[in-house]
């Protein structure tokens, strides 16, 4: 594998589990929203129990994304750093405030409280929207010239349909994923009344986010031909991540666990469905290269100085093994301790 | 407006803000440490007490502290998109392991706040140490790559092209080390200012009962203590500073201490206004021969003047009153420790009068304003270069428009996020008086149950 290959498959790597966690994350502060204004129910607290110590993790994850394309990948940097300006500082808006705000919520008086989960959950919801915006941007036809300097052609973006497949594909993953994983997490609670609502939102929006990127191949062929011919090279990655589908949603109906009265295994489905969307991404990816931005910038052209290139490989292994005792101690403290969990 | 100018604002306000949530961030943790420790030591509850209530306001804090500087981080390159280019091949190490330290903050941070209660005692030591270590590395870290703007070195710009690359040599710039020290050192003076001036701000109040008003003198003696200390630290280290950029920067310290003439016997002007025009520094008190003596130990040392260099290579004059105010405001903070220990602890008062905190209470505004002052007159001195000698900050930066809505939007967010922070913090101490702490008993667990919902 070439110095470039790796390079990008690191930062693909990165925005794949930024793009999970972020959902998990961003959705679950929706159904906080959601199950705010439901009588008796312990959802919120679920959402919240989950939300407390994780989002400052997964927002690493987006500095991460951006160091890495800066340091792998400066002239792609460049380049999108200046088509992207309006967009991404309108999600760094959001993010502040729904960061904040989420925090806030915690610690302000209660009649301040909901008025907080709601901007919070809102502002949330429209974040993954805008961040993927990032795909139907990079694969070409969206980027004018003028002057020497690019820009974004809005008129374009959001005339093409494959842009509002993307936004549906956004959206309603965000939601199927963090219905998912809230299912699993109040399944690991023993919280069987919000595991059963949890579970009915993910049988609910499966089928649509499915649907939704159907809908990104087909707008595809007319949008980026290109890649959607190198797509069909690696249509294999494609049809083996719909299999993983069947069986992750499937695993929903499974019989019930024993000491558990509700049906469905939910741990298999988020790992299946994870699997799933890793597979796309693969497939997705792959098909993307050599480009990064679509026809001007490929891996070869903004590609880092060797040197950094090696220095950065060094300390992204010296890094990840220094951390992997505080994830493991983040993963039994938050993740799998019944104590923790199951608090009332 | 000017487009540089537009994008310097910009991201100028995004560093404005967002360095007080970062100072506090590398200040506060150690205090927590130093009173988790305290308690180990003394068994004094009272310090127990200091840690849990200051990690709620930490944990507060975060809130606002982790997206702005997202938001700087990204901003980066969205601003200054030919900067990042030489950044990404030449100087990417620090940003990238800044990564790790941060995450390992986040990490141990989580794990301190919302698993104090099912942590062994040896085992929250530890965390808070290692989100104090994180949170200084971050700082540390992302210091190098301003220290780099000032002493860039590692490469060469050959017609543009960035050839020969050496990004351990860029790494360990020669202003790497006295920049991180200056950063890190007034980063936990202010920290320490911020404890005591909450202290002072609650000693203040009438009818304090006996317990409390004991409770907040320690933390006020604590706070005074520690900043005293790190004031000294920064002192000496801002003398090597100074010194470095005589060496390094000439013409920095030149308009730092707005000299024009090159000479021997370089006199110290303290105060007054620059002026362009006559080349002199207005209404200034002056202390023959000492510029010559603090830039490189000999009275006979020659500084240079602004006048070596072309007047469109200067940096703006103002840096002068910039410098000067955070000095000033450096000594004035270490005046006031001394007062407080001397009165506590060598005159063992009991009390303190009320003047005597009114003082403490600007401790600790007085220290974040000496920071801020020093940011700006840290990157104002290095104009026009963003890099030095090799970049100047008008070719790197972005040459899309929207600039002026987005900076009214950001300062807008900053201005809703700054007053939330403190109508939160308000709220959430005055649902959690210190009475109650005090009465409470139960000192580690609790804590979960309050922040979340």
């Amino acid at each position: 594998m070439s110095d470039q290959l790796i390079a990008v498959s690191l930062l693909w790597l990165f925005v794949f589990v930024y793009a999970i966690a972020a959902s998990v994350d961003f959705g679950a502060g929706f159904w906080a929203l959601v199950y705010l204004y439901r009588k008796e129910n312990n959802m919120t607290t679920i959402a919240n129990r989950y939300l407390s110590p994780s989002w400052e993790v997964t927002n690493v994850f987006i500095v991460l994304i951006v160091v890495g394309m800066v340091s792998f990948f400066p002239g792609a940097t460049a380049a999108l750093g200046t088509v992207l300006l309006l967009p991404v500082s309108i999600a760094l808006l959001l993010l502040a405030v729904r960061s904040a705000f989420l925090v806030y919520s915690h610690a302000a008086e209660s009649k301040y409280r909901r008025a907080l989960i709601i901007i919070s959950g809102a502002t949330g919801v429209f974040l993954p929207l805008l961040l993927i915006l990032v795909l139907p941007i990079t694969y070409g036809g969206v980027i004018g010239v003028s002057e020497g300097t690019e820009h974004l052609l809005w008129g374009e973006l959001l005339t093409s349909p494959s842009t509002y497949a993307y936004l549906a594909f956004a959206g309603l993953s965000t939601l199927f994923l963090s219905s998912l994983l809230l299912a699993d997490y109040s399944h690991v609670s023993e919280d069987w009344r919000a595991y059963r609502e949890y579970r009915k939102d993910a049988i609910l929006i499966g089928p649509f986010a499915l649907i939704a990127a159907i809908l990104i191949l087909v707008t595809m062929q007319e949008d980026a031909p290109w890649m959607y011919e190198n797509l069909l090279a690696h249509k294999g990655w494609i049809l083996a991540s719909g299999v993983f589908y069947f069986l992750g949603y499937l695993v929903l109906f499974a019989p019930k666990k024993a000491g558990a009265p509700s049906p469905g295994r939910p741990r298999l489905a988020v790992i299946a469905t994870v699997l799933q969307y890793l597979l796309a991404a693969t497939g997705y990816g792959a098909a993307h290269l050599p480009y990064i931005v679509y026809p001007t910038v490929t891996i070869e052209s903004g590609f880092t100085d060797e040197t950094t290139f090696h220095a950065l490989f060094a300390s992204y292994i010296v890094g990840f093994a220094v951390l992997t005792p505080g994830f493991w101690l983040f993963w039994r403290m938050f993740m799998r301790d019944k104590k923790y969990l199951r608090q009332k | 407006m000017d487009q540089v100018v537009l994008a310097r604002s910009l991201f100028g306000t995004t560093m404005a803000f967002h360095i007080i949530f970062a100072t506090i961030g590398v200040g506060l943790p150690l205090m927590i440490l130093i009173v988790e420790i305290l308690y180990q030591f003394t068994g004094d509850s009272d310090y127990a007490l200091m840690a849990k209530r200051w990690t709620r306001g930490f944990a507060v804090l975060l809130g606002v502290a982790i997206p702005s500087g997202t938001i700087a981080g990204v901003q980066l390159s969205l601003l200054w998109p030919e900067f990042m280019k030489v950044v990404g091949k030449v100087i990417a190490l620090p940003f990238q392991i800044e990564i790790f330290a941060f995450l390992l903050e986040a990490l141990f941070m989580s794990i301190y706040v919302y698993a104090a209660d099912r942590l062994s005692r040896g085992m929250r030591i530890i965390s808070v140490a290692l989100v104090a270590f994180g949170a200084v590395m971050s700082a540390i870290l992302i210091t190098n790559v301003h220290a780099f703007e000032g002493t860039p070195t590692g490469f060469r710009l050959v017609n543009g092209e960035i050839v020969d690359v050496h990004p351990w040599q860029a790494f360990f710039n020669p202003s790497f080390a006295v920049s991180a020290g200056h950063v890190t050192v007034s980063a936990y003076m202010t920290g320490a200012f911020v404890v005591a001036s909450m202290a002072a701000f609650k000693m203040l109040k009438r009818g304090l009962v006996e317990k409390e008003y004991v409770f907040h003198r320690k933390a006020l003696l604590c706070g005074l203590v520690v900043g005293g200390l790190f004031s000294v630290l920064t002192a000496v280290n801002g003398h090597a500073s100074a010194q470095h950029l005589y060496r390094e920067q000439p013409e920095k310290l030149a308009a730092a201490e707005g000299l024009f003439e090159t000479q021997r016997y370089a006199p110290l002007a303290i105060g007054g206004v620059t002026d362009r025009e006559t080349h002199e520094v207005k209404y200034a008190l002056e202390i023959p021969w000492a510029l010559s003596f603090l830039a490189d130990n000999r009275f006979d040392t020659e500084v240079k003047g602004l006048n070596e260099w072309p007047e469109e290579d200067w940096p703006p004059l103002f840096v002068h009153t910039l410098f000067n105010l955070m000095v000033g405001f450096g000594f004035l903070l270490l005046a006031m420790s001394i007062v407080g220990f001397t009165w506590r602890r060598l005159l063992k008062r009991d009390s303190f009068p009320r003047w005597m905190i009114w003082g403490f209470l600007f401790s600790g505004p007085f220290s974040m304003l000496a920071i801020e002052f020093g940011w700006i007159f840290s990157c104002t001195g290095r104009q026009p270069w963003i890099l030095y000698h090799m970049m100047r900050t008008a070719e790197a930066a972005t040459r899309t428009g929207n600039l002026g809505m987005l900076f009214l939007l950001f300062t807008g967010v900053y201005l809703l996020l700054a007053v939330a922070t403190i109508v939160v913090l308000r709220a959430y101490f005055k649902r959690h008086p210190l009475g109650d702490d005090l009465v409470g008993g139960d000192l580690i667990g609790g804590e979960e149950a309050d922040l979340h919902v």
